[in-house]
């Protein structure tokens, strides 16, 4: 374990070494970025309305009739959106999307040589193939995470809307009340930190992959699964420190 | 002048190279060749720093190369161009993507002249107007032919080429060979080729290296092999019936 921690520690510096040429790797990751951003969108844009409206409907289920100001929906749904179901759960389904798609590519690139090619170049490969990755990530995932957290909160509007049990004039209250800008920070921490596990972790599995098609799949495999062990595990200690 | 001087390379309890010294000649294809497991395609890549030797050294130019860290191996990597056995073409990038590629990272040319000069290797290796292919859309031989066409992108001093013949028809893999050793000539490039194929041997190899179970086992030119009384050498070219054929006609 600490052999590979080791590893992955050295492969992060390698990544973030002097370019060989800015304007090379500044398109690379003008491409990741479209590739990562617009490619998940669809997705996330998904999940998070899903998971907005399900969240206010189940808060409701729990608090209706009894003598909590129905406002408090809007509120539990606003602090359980921005604080854990977006951040949480759209990274570890772009942990799925991109994580494995990250894993696969570099490791399909090592297994043809084309990483071998890189290095014979004299280009350094990991900063090359890996930078691009780890800098889209902290960029793109904030991004898509905002986006879930507006959809998040659309959902749970829609489904006071569809709903006979409480306005959505209650709910919109609810989200605009008594709130507590501390939980944006924690959030953006968190967006950051789960871009940065899902990117690098994915792309050091890929990286030191070694055999053939049946590697690749397995190395997209780990990544994935690895990935979601250590958003889970740094979204404890994040939220243990900021909260 | 590549010069490997006692390399040793071993992976695990399994010694792959042991004690190889060797010269190739500049402006020659030197061939490397041996049966599988013989350590050729380690030795190659022991020479270009794909894998680090674990005794011995490899020097350019009498610059030693494995006692370089990585930057400082960058302006000898600028020298080398190389195919792979897969070509090794970059998936996402048109064919001339992947020529231009170094060019990008380490010219400071203008598009202009990058791109006069992917169409100056693509006519050097017979595939023009090819630019905006795809390799998925290349057969075996013409991934082959851009492979070395990205080789020779940067004018390289060294050109490394491992098994240039696998997976390629009778003519494609004489075409290949043809064009390597054209290429060995107008560029005056140092040429090492990993191969086990004996058109190729006979063919163009002016410098050849036997290696056998890890050791330099013999060293001479195609005209040489023909005649040579080493039994592992022997045994190894004449394996089919139709070169001990060709040898008793001889």
């Amino acid at each position: 374990m600490f052999h590979s921690l080791g590893k992955y520690i050295l492969l992060l510096r390698l990544s973030f070494r002097k370019p060989e040429k800015f304007s090379v790797y500044w398109e690379e990751i003008m491409r990741e970025m479209i590739s990562v951003g617009i490619g998940s969108l669809g997705i996330v844009a998904i999940i998070s309305v899903f998971i907005g409206a399900v969240a206010t409907v189940q808060t409701a289920f729990q608090l209706i009739g009894s003598f909590v100001p129905k406002s408090v929906v809007g509120s539990i749904t606003r602090d359980s959106t921005i604080l854990e179901f977006s951040p949480t759960i759209t990274s570890l389904v772009l942990a799925g999307r991109v994580g494995s798609s990250i894993a696969s590519q570099i490791g399909t690139m090592r297994v043809t040589e084309q990483i071998d090619a890189l290095e014979i170049m004299g280009v350094n490969a990991p900063g090359y193939l890996i930078s691009p990755k780890i800098i889209t990530g902290i960029v793109m995932v904030p991004i898509l995470i905002i986006i879930s957290v507006s959809l998040g909160l659309l959902g749970g509007y829609v489904a006071c809307y569809a709903s006979n049990e409480f306005s959505t004039t209650d709910f919109i209250n609810g989200v605009t009340n008594g709130f507590n800008p501390v939980i944006v920070t924690v959030c953006a921490v968190k967006a950051i930190v789960f871009g940065f596990i899902i990117t690098s972790i994915c792309a050091y599995q890929g990286f030191y992959t070694s055999g053939g098609s049946l590697e690749v799949g397995q190395a997209a495999t780990r990544g994935v699964v690895f990935s979601c062990i250590m958003i889970l595990f740094a979204d404890l200690v994040i939220t243990e420190l900021l909260l | 002048m590549i010069e490997v001087k006692d390399v040793y390379k071993t992976f695990g309890d399994n010694d792959v190279l042991r004690g190889i010294t060797a010269e190739f000649k500049p402006g020659k294809n030197n061939l490397i060749i041996g049966s599988s497991g013989s350590g050729k395609t380690t030795l190659l890549k022991c020479i270009v720093g794909l894998h680090e030797p674990t005794k011995g050294e490899v020097f350019y130019d009498k610059e030693n190369f494995t006692s370089m860290h990585f930057e400082g191996r960058v302006p000898i990597r600028k020298q080398i161009g190389m195919l792979f056995q897969n070509s090794a073409l970059f998936d996402s990038m048109t064919v001339e993507q992947n020529i231009k590629f170094p060019l990008n990272l380490f010219t400071d040319m203008t598009k202009a002249e990058k791109h006069d000069r992917a169409n100056f290797c693509l006519e050097r290796v017979n595939l023009e107007g090819k630019n905006k292919l795809y390799p998925s859309e290349l057969s075996g031989g013409m991934k082959k032919r851009v492979g070395i066409a990205r080789a020779i992108s940067m004018q390289p001093q060294y050109l490394f080429v491992d098994e240039p013949n696998s997976g390629l028809d009778p003519i494609t893999a004489i075409l290949i060979d043809n064009l390597i050793a054209e290429i060995t000539e107008d560029f005056k490039t140092t040429t090492v080729i990993v191969t086990h194929d004996m058109n190729s041997v006979m063919g163009i190899g002016d410098h050849i290296i036997f290696l056998y179970d890890g050791q330099k086992w013999w060293e001479g030119s195609n005209h040489e092999i023909a005649h040579t009384d080493n039994k592992e050498l022997n045994s190894f070219v004449f394996a089919s019936k139709f070169m001990q054929a060709a040898r008793d006609k001889l």
